[in-house]
C-alpha cells in the first residue's frame, strides 16, 4: 500500500451548510415515507390489543375474526414459529401474549384483510377473555414485591462507590424530585411492509433505527435464520428513540409468510402512543456535600426508573443516569445507586438524552439549592466545580477528550436577554396565547441554568460498529460516481447530507449516490446515542481513505513508479518528480474500484460491582439559560428565550447542527411544562395528540446558540455528536426559571398549572 | 369538468357507516344500489384542477383517506386522525383546512389542492426551496403540511410579523426542527417576494 498526504485545496465540504440531498423530495411531497408504500395485491394488517395493564387470558377465539369476510390470516402466540419473546438487552417481551397481560396495549392477535377497514373489523370480532388482575404501577412496591415477570423486577441495580463513602461537607442540601412519562411522539407512525420470498424468507420494508438489530430480532422469532430476513429502511418520519425496540416488524412478517402476500400496516396515532416504548418515569433522591467555600464533597443519589412492564434497553438508561447522576462536575466522593425496575406501565426504553435528562433535573435543582445555601451565585458554582479534562468522573474513568464545560456556561450566559416585560408583550406572546387570559401586570418573569452531559456511542463494552462499502466508477458522461452503501438509518438528524460531504471531502468533487440502507450490508447500530456522525461518518471517511490509497496504487501502476512517490492532491494523483497529475476519471477508466470496511471505536469496559471502569468512549456538554414568564394565578407558563452553549467539537454542518439544537430545545422545553403520558392504574390517558401536547411555533422559545467547537482526539474531523444534549438542560432550565419568577420548589417535571397556581 | 354548482356550505357529519346520506345535501355521492351497505356509487373530486373519478369509497371516508389511498395522491400525510397536527393539510376552495377532518363526498364540487398541486412540475416553489435553503426540513413528514400552510398564510398575509407567522403556523406540528428555521424559511419567502414586488 502506498502512503499518501492529503493537501486540500479547494473549499471544504467539512464546515459548509450543505443542502440536504432529500430536501427536494421532502419538500414535493414525493418522499416516500414507510406509511406511502404499496404493492400490488397487498393485505392490510391490524393488532388486537390488551384494554387491560394486567390480565390473566383465560381464552383468545378467533372464529368471529376469521368468518369476517376478507380476512385472510389471524395470528397468535401460538403462531409464531421461533422464540415466543424477543427484546433489545433480553429478550423477555412476547410476540404476542397468551397466558398474562403485563401492560395495556400488549399485543394480543394480529389480523391481515384486504383492506383496512376489514382488518380492523375483524380484529374486534376476535374474542379474548380476560380474568382482570390488580395492576403494580408503584414502582418501589414493585422493587421489594412479588416478581411480575418469571424474570424478576429489578432490570438492573447500578451501585457507584468512588471516593470515601463516608465523607461529609460543611453544607449539606438535598432533595426529592420527580420525571413524568415523556413520549417521542415522532410525526410518522409506524408503519412497515412486509413481502414474501421466493427462498421461504421475507423482505419487510421498515422505519426504524437499527435494521440489524431488528433483524436478529425476527429472525429469531420465526424461527428463520438472519440470511432470510431481509430489511430495507423505508422513509423514516423521526424517531427519537421511539424506533429503536421492535413494534410492528414481527407481527408484519408473520402475517406475509403466513398468507403468502404482501402486508402493510400503519398505526394510528392512539395505537402509537401504546405501540412504542417511553421515557422512563424518574424518582430521585439527593444529596450534596460541600465545603463553604463551595467545593463540592460528596453527591449522594438514589434514582428509581419505572420501566413498565418489559425491559426494553432499561439496563442502559439507567447505567447512564447513575453514571451521570452529578453532573457535570469534579465529585471526588459518590454514594450512587440507580435502579430500574418492572411494573406493569407501559414498557419505557431510548428517548433523546437517554438517562441524563432525568438525572439532570435532579443534580441541577441540587446545584441551585446549594448556591442558596452557600449564598453563592449558581452560575458561579457551576463554574467553579465544573468538569476539565483530566478530570475523573465518579465511575472513576479520566476524561480525556475535550471537556469544555466552562465555557459552555459562560457562552450560554452571555448571550443578550430577551427585551423585559416593561417594553409590553402582545397578547400572542404572553403565557396562555390565544386563550388571551393573561395580563401584563401579573406576569413575573424567571431566569434559570442548567448544564448537562452524556456520553457518545455505546458503553460498558459493546461491539460498536459500522460497516461501509464504496464502489467509485465512471457514470454517464465519464464523470466519477461513488456509491456508498452503509445500513445507517437516516431518520431525520442528516446523516444522508454528512455521508456527501465526507465522501467529497475525501476524494475531490463527484456524484455522490448514497445506496438503500439495508440488510445487505454489515449492521450500522442505531442512530442513537448521538452515534452516527461518529460512527457511520467515520466509516464513510475510513473507507473513502481505502480507495484513495487503491487509487494512488493503480496511478503508480500505470505510471510504473512506486506508490510512494505520489500524492493525492485535491481529487487527482500528482506525481510531485515529474509534475504529471492523473485525475480520478483517468484513473477510473481502468475499471472502478471497491473497497469496503468496519469502523470501530476505541473499546470500552464494562463497569465493576462498584461502578467503575471506563465504561464510556466519549462526553458532550451542554448549558442552557432560560428565560419565562409565568402569570403564577394562572399557572401559566410561556418560555421566551433559551440561550445555550454546546460542545460539539467540530459542526461539519452548521446548519444542521442548529437544526438539531433547536429541534431538541423544544423537546427539552416540552418535557418540562407540557409533555406528559397520564397514567391512571397503569391505564394511558392521553394517546392522542389532542390530550398529549407538544410544543406548536408558538410554544417553541427563540434558541440563542453559541457552538464550542474544541475538536475531539479520535473522532472524525474532531467532531462530536450533536443531537441529544439540547434534550438534556434546556427542561431543568426552565424550571429552574419557573422556580426563580415563583419561588416554589417545583420538584417535579413537567410543571403544570395546577403545580403552580394552587401554590403560589 | 364537474357540471356541480358551488358547494354547499359544510355540513355536519353526515352520519355513520352503513347510512346514507342526507338528502339535503344536494353534492353528495348517493348510496349505490347492490353494494356492501355503506359503499358510495362512484363520484367525482376535483383535484388539482383535474377530475378525479372515486370508486369503491365507504361514507365515511375522510378527504386524506381518498387522496392516498384511493387516488394514490400520498404527499399529503396523515399523522393524528384528528386535526391537531397539520401533517395532512390541503387547500378546499382556496382555503387550509386538515383533509382528515373534511369527509371526502363532502368535498365533491369543491377544488380540493395537495401538496402536489403546489409543487411545479419541474423544481420547488419558493416556498419550497426556502424551506430547504433555511434547513426547515428533518425528517420530512411534518413538511407538505407546511408547505400547504405557508402558502396560505402568505397568500392571504404576506407581510405577517414573526408571531404572526408563528400563530397561523401553530396548527402544523413539527417534532424535529423546534421550528426555528421553518420560520426563518417563511421570512426568506417574505423578503423575496417583496423584492419582487417592489
Amino acid at each position: 500500500m502506498g502512503s499518501s498526504t492529503v493537501a486540500v485545496c479547494r473549499p471544504s465540504e467539512i464546515g459548509a451548510d450543505v443542502r440536504r440531498p432529500d430536501g427536494v423530495p421532502k419538500t414535493r411531497g414525493a418522499f416516500a415515507f414507510a406509511s406511502d408504500l404499496s404493492v400490488e395485491g397487498m393485505l392490510f394488517a391490524k393488532t388486537l390489543r390488551s384494554p387491560h395493564p394486567h390480565a390473566r387470558i383465560v381464552s383468545v377465539d378467533v372464529a368471529g375474526a376469521l368468518a369476517v369476510p376478507g380476512v385472510r390470516a389471524v395470528v397468535t402466540a401460538s403462531d409464531v414459529p421461533g422464540a415466543p419473546t424477543f427484546g433489545l438487552e433480553h429478550r423477555d417481551q412476547p410476540v404476542f401474549a397468551s397466558d398474562v397481560v403485563r401492560y395495556q396495549g400488549e399485543p394480543v392477535a394480529a389480523v391481515a384483510a384486504d383492506d383496512p377497514a376489514t382488518a380492523v373489523a375483524a380484529a374486534a370480532a376476535i374474542d379474548v377473555t380476560y380474568d382482570v388482575l390488580e395492576p403494580v404501577v408503584d414502582p418501589e412496591a414493585a422493587l421489594v414485591g412479588p416478581a411480575l415477570h418469571p424474570d424478576g423486577n429489578v432490570f438492573r441495580h447500578l451501585a457507584i462507590r468512588h471516593g470515601d463513602p463516608d465523607a461529609s461537607g460543611d453544607v449539606v442540601v438535598e432533595g426529592t424530585y420527580e420525571v413524568g412519562m415523556q413520549d417521542q411522539a415522532f410525526m410518522g407512525p409506524e408503519s412497515g411492509l412486509a413481502v414474501p420470498a421466493d427462498d421461504g424468507g421475507v423482505h419487510l420494508h421498515i422505519a426504524t433505527q437499527w435494521l440489524h438489530a431488528d433483524r436478529d430480532q425476527i429472525a429469531a422469532c420465526l424461527g428463520l435464520p438472519p440470511e432470510l430476513v431481509h430489511l430495507t429502511l423505508a422513509g423514516v418520519g423521526g424517531a427519537f428513540g421511539g424506533r429503536e425496540d421492535v413494534s410492528l416488524q414481527i407481527h408484519l412478517c408473520l402475517l406475509a409468510l403466513r398468507t403468502g402476500r404482501p402486508v402493510k400496516m400503519v398505526y394510528s396515532r392512539d395505537e402509537s402512543f401504546l405501540g412504542h416504548v417511553h421515557r422512563h418515569p424518574a424518582r430521585m433522591w439527593y444529596r450534596h456535600h460541600a465545603t463553604r467555600s463551595g467545593d463540592l464533597v460528596k453527591v449522594e443519589a438514589r434514582v428509581l426508573l419505572d420501566g413498565g412492564a418489559y425491559a426494553s434497553s432499561s439496563g442502559a438508561v439507567v447505567a447512564n443516569a447513575a453514571c451521570f447522576a452529578p453532573g457535570p462536575y469534579r465529585v471526588p466522593n459518590a454514594v450512587v445507586d440507580g435502579y430500574a425496575v418492572r411494573t406493569h406501565n407501559p414498557p419505557c426504553g431510548a428517548m433523546r438524552g437517554f438517562g441524563a435528562v432525568q438525572v439532570c433535573f435532579g443534580h441541577e435543582a441540587q446545584m441551585d439549592k446549594l448556591a442558596a445555601a452557600l449564598g453563592m451565585d449558581p452560575v458561579e458554582l457551576r463554574l467553579r466545580n465544573a468538569l476539565r479534562t483530566g478530570d475523573r468522573l465518579v465511575t472513576g474513568q479520566v476524561v480525556t477528550g475535550a471537556a469544555p464545560v466552562a465555557e459552555v456556561i459562560r457562552a450560554a450566559v452571555a448571550h443578550p436577554l430577551p427585551p423585559s416585560l416593561d417594553d409590553g408583550l402582545p397578547m400572542m406572546a404572553r403565557p396562555g396565547g390565544a386563550g388571551m387570559t393573561a395580563d401584563v401586570a401579573d406576569l413575573r418573569r424567571g431566569l434559570g441554568l442548567a448544564v448537562g452531559f452524556k456520553n457518545i456511542c455505546f458503553s460498558e463494552g459493546f461491539d460498536d460498529s459500522v460497516a461501509a462499502r464504496l464502489r467509485l466508477e465512471l457514470g454517464a458522461s465519464a464523470t466519477p460516481v461513488a456509491t456508498v452503501h452503509v445500513a445507517t438509518a437516516e431518520v431525520g438528524q442528516g446523516f444522508v447530507t454528512l455521508a456527501e460531504q465526507i465522501a467529497r471531502e475525501e476524494l475531490g468533487p463527484l456524484d455522490v449516490v448514497l445506496a438503500d440502507a439495508d440488510t445487505g450490508v454489515g449492521s450500522a447500530g442505531s442512530t442513537s446515542a448521538s452515534r452516527q456522525t461518529w460512527m457511520s461518518g467515520g466509516a464513510v471517511k475510513q473507507v473513502c481513505e481505502q480507495a484513495r490509497r487503491a487509487l494512488v496504487d493503480r496511478a503508480a501502476g500505470i505510471w510504473g513508479c512506486a506508490a510512494a512517490e505520489l500524492v493525492w492532491l485535491d481529487g487527482e494523483v500528482v506525481w510531485e518528480a515529474t509534475a504529471q497529475r492523473m485525475a480520478l476519471a483517468e484513473i477510473l477508466a481502468g475499471g472502478p474500484v471497491e473497497e469496503r470496511c468496519v469502523h470501530r471505536h476505541r473499546p470500552t469496559t464494562p463497569l465493576d460491582a462498584g461502578g467503575q471502569g471506563d465504561a464510556h468512549l466519549s462526553f458532550m456538554f451542554v448549558a442552557h439559560r432560560a428565560v419565562v414568564d409565568v402569570d403564577p394565578g394562572l399557572g401559566l407558563v410561556r418560555v421566551v428565550q433559551i440561550a445555550t452553549g454546546q460542545d460539539v467539537g467540530r459542526a461539519l454542518n452548521p446548519l444542521q447542527v442548529v437544526g438539531q439544537i433547536e429541534g431538541g430545545t423544544a423537546q427539552g422545553v416540552g418535557l418540562a411544562v407540557m409533555e406528559e403520558i397520564v397514567l391512571d392504574h397503569g391505564q394511558v390517558r392521553n394517546p392522542s395528540f389532542t390530550d398529549y401536547l407538544i410544543p406548536t411555533a408558538l410554544d417553541a422559545p427563540d434558541v440563542a446558540i453559541t457552538l464550542i467547537e474544541e475538536p475531539e482526539p479520535g473522532a472524525p474531523y474532531g467532531a462530536k455528536g450533536v443531537g441529544e444534549p439540547p434534550a438534556i438542560s434546556s427542561g431543568p432550565a426552565v424550571l429552574a426559571a419557573i422556580r426563580d419568577a415563583t419561588g416554589l420548589e417545583l420538584p417535579r417535571a413537567p410543571a403544570r398549572p395546577d403545580d403552580i397556581a394552587l401554590r403560589a | 369538468m364537474s357540471s356541480q354548482p358551488e358547494r354547499l356550505p359544510r355540513q355536519p357529519p353526515p352520519g355513520t357507516r352503513g347510512q346514507p346520506l342526507p338528502d339535503d345535501s344536494a353534492h353528495a355521492p348517493p348510496v349505490a344500489a347492490g353494494e356492501p351497505v355503506g359503499v358510495l356509487a362512484p363520484y367525482e373530486l376535483s383535484v388539482n384542477g383535474t377530475v378525479r373519478r372515486v370508486v369503491g369509497a365507504w361514507v365515511g371516508e375522510s378527504l386524506l383517506t381518498v387522496l392516498r389511498d384511493r387516488l394514490g395522491l400520498v404527499g399529503t400525510k396523515g399523522a393524528c386522525e384528528q386535526g391537531e397536527c397539520g401533517s395532512c393539510s390541503v387547500l378546499l376552495d382556496g382555503s387550509v383546512v386538515c383533509s382528515c377532518c373534511v369527509l371526502a363526498a363532502d368535498a365533491v364540487g369543491a377544488e380540493v389542492t395537495t401538496i402536489e398541486g403546489l409543487t411545479p412540475p419541474d423544481g420547488l416553489s419558493d416556498i419550497q426551496q426556502a424551506l430547504v435553503a433555511a434547513g426547515g426540513v428533518q425528517c420530512g413528514f411534518c413538511t407538505p403540511g407546511f408547505v400547504v400552510a405557508i402558502h396560505d398564510l402568505l397568500s392571504t398575509r404576506p407581510d405577517a410579523t414573526e408571531l404572526e407567522v408563528r400563530e397561523a403556523l401553530s396548527g402544523n406540528l413539527c417534532r424535529c426542527t423546534g421550528y426555528g428555521r421553518i420560520v426563518e424559511a417563511v421570512r426568506i419567502v417574505q423578503r423575496e417576494r417583496e423584492a419582487v414586488g417592489g
